[in-house]
């Protein structure tokens, strides 16, 4: 029988406990640095900022890279934290169901989007 | 068990299941407002993730689609005139600092539990709601031209 408290607790299992848990924390801080990387790029330049100057950023091999990291990185971040929010709040469980169903082809469907719109650049 | 214990124990409210109705009725000390913002900012930013992805793709994919992103802001689109795809951004602008700020903050309680006490969250929590509005503000003011 599995213990469900103290420090023995089962805290891993299917698509549950620490494995979320640690995977929300570190897509986070890889969407924290990418902001940061992209807000670099922007806030050294004088002037106007263009389309050649916005395209240009991504334009390169390791910011394209770096960016499918993070829309792949945003489909996990994102699917812990609405599936956080759903648990918590959505009770009558076949609406749940429902919700995690809708996140899930909403998610795939975005994040499908954004890889196309990067990788035609 | 004596009569009295039973009824102070009857009086006690109890939380076992937070729902949505029950969210109404709390207290929000700042520590609990940064925390639930980080929660609604998040949601605010999964529901409009079409429309951040139909700027990214917009602003990015060539000169013409470009300009037709500047357009949906000082023009309009889809029959809103606009200022109110600015406030749109502008509410994507709030969604995003704050869930940045106020994430960074959880990182840090994360990894340094001696650090976390009842003063420490309320005053974070103050710091983030704070420097989240003023920058806000002042990308607000930029995103309407006020400078």
């Amino acid at each position: 029988m599995s213990v469900n408290y103290g420090s023995h607790r089962t805290v891993v299992g299917a698509h549950y406990g620490m494995r979320d848990w640690l995977s929300q924390r570190v897509t986070a801080v890889i969407l924290a640095l990418f902001t940061l990387v992209v807000i670099g790029h922007l806030i050294f330049v004088k002037g106007p900022i263009g389309y050649e100057l916005w395209a240009g950023i991504f334009a390169t091999q390791w910011m394209k890279v770096l960016t499918f990291v993070v829309i792949v990185s945003m489909l996990v971040h994102v699917w812990v934290g609405m599936r956080n929010i759903f648990m918590d709040y959505v009770k009558p469980y076949a609406f749940r169901f429902v919700m995690h169903v809708f996140a899930i082809v909403w998610l795939v469907g975005c994040t499908g989007w954004a890889i196309q719109v990067l990788w035609r650049l | 068990m004596s009569e009295s214990a039973a009824s102070t124990a009857k009086k006690r409210p109890e939380f076992r299941n937070i729902d949505f109705p029950s969210l109404l009725g709390y207290r929000w000390p700042l520590a609990s407002l940064a925390s639930g913002m980080h929660r609604v900012s998040g949601a605010i930013m999964f529901f409009l993730m079409p429309f951040i992805i139909w700027m990214f793709d917009t602003s990015i994919s060539s000169e013409i689609s470009f300009l037709k992103f500047k357009a949906a802001f000082n023009v309009g689109m889809l029959g809103l005139p606009g200022f109110m795809w600015k406030l749109v951004a502008l509410g994507l602008i709030w969604a995003a600092l704050h869930h940045f700020i106020a994430g960074l903050r959880h990182l840090w309680m994360d990894t340094h539990h001696e650090h976390v006490t009842k003063d420490f969250g309320r005053q974070t929590a103050a710091i983030v709601i704070a420097l989240t509005l003023t920058l806000t503000a002042v990308l607000g003011a930029k995103l309407f031209g006020l400078y």
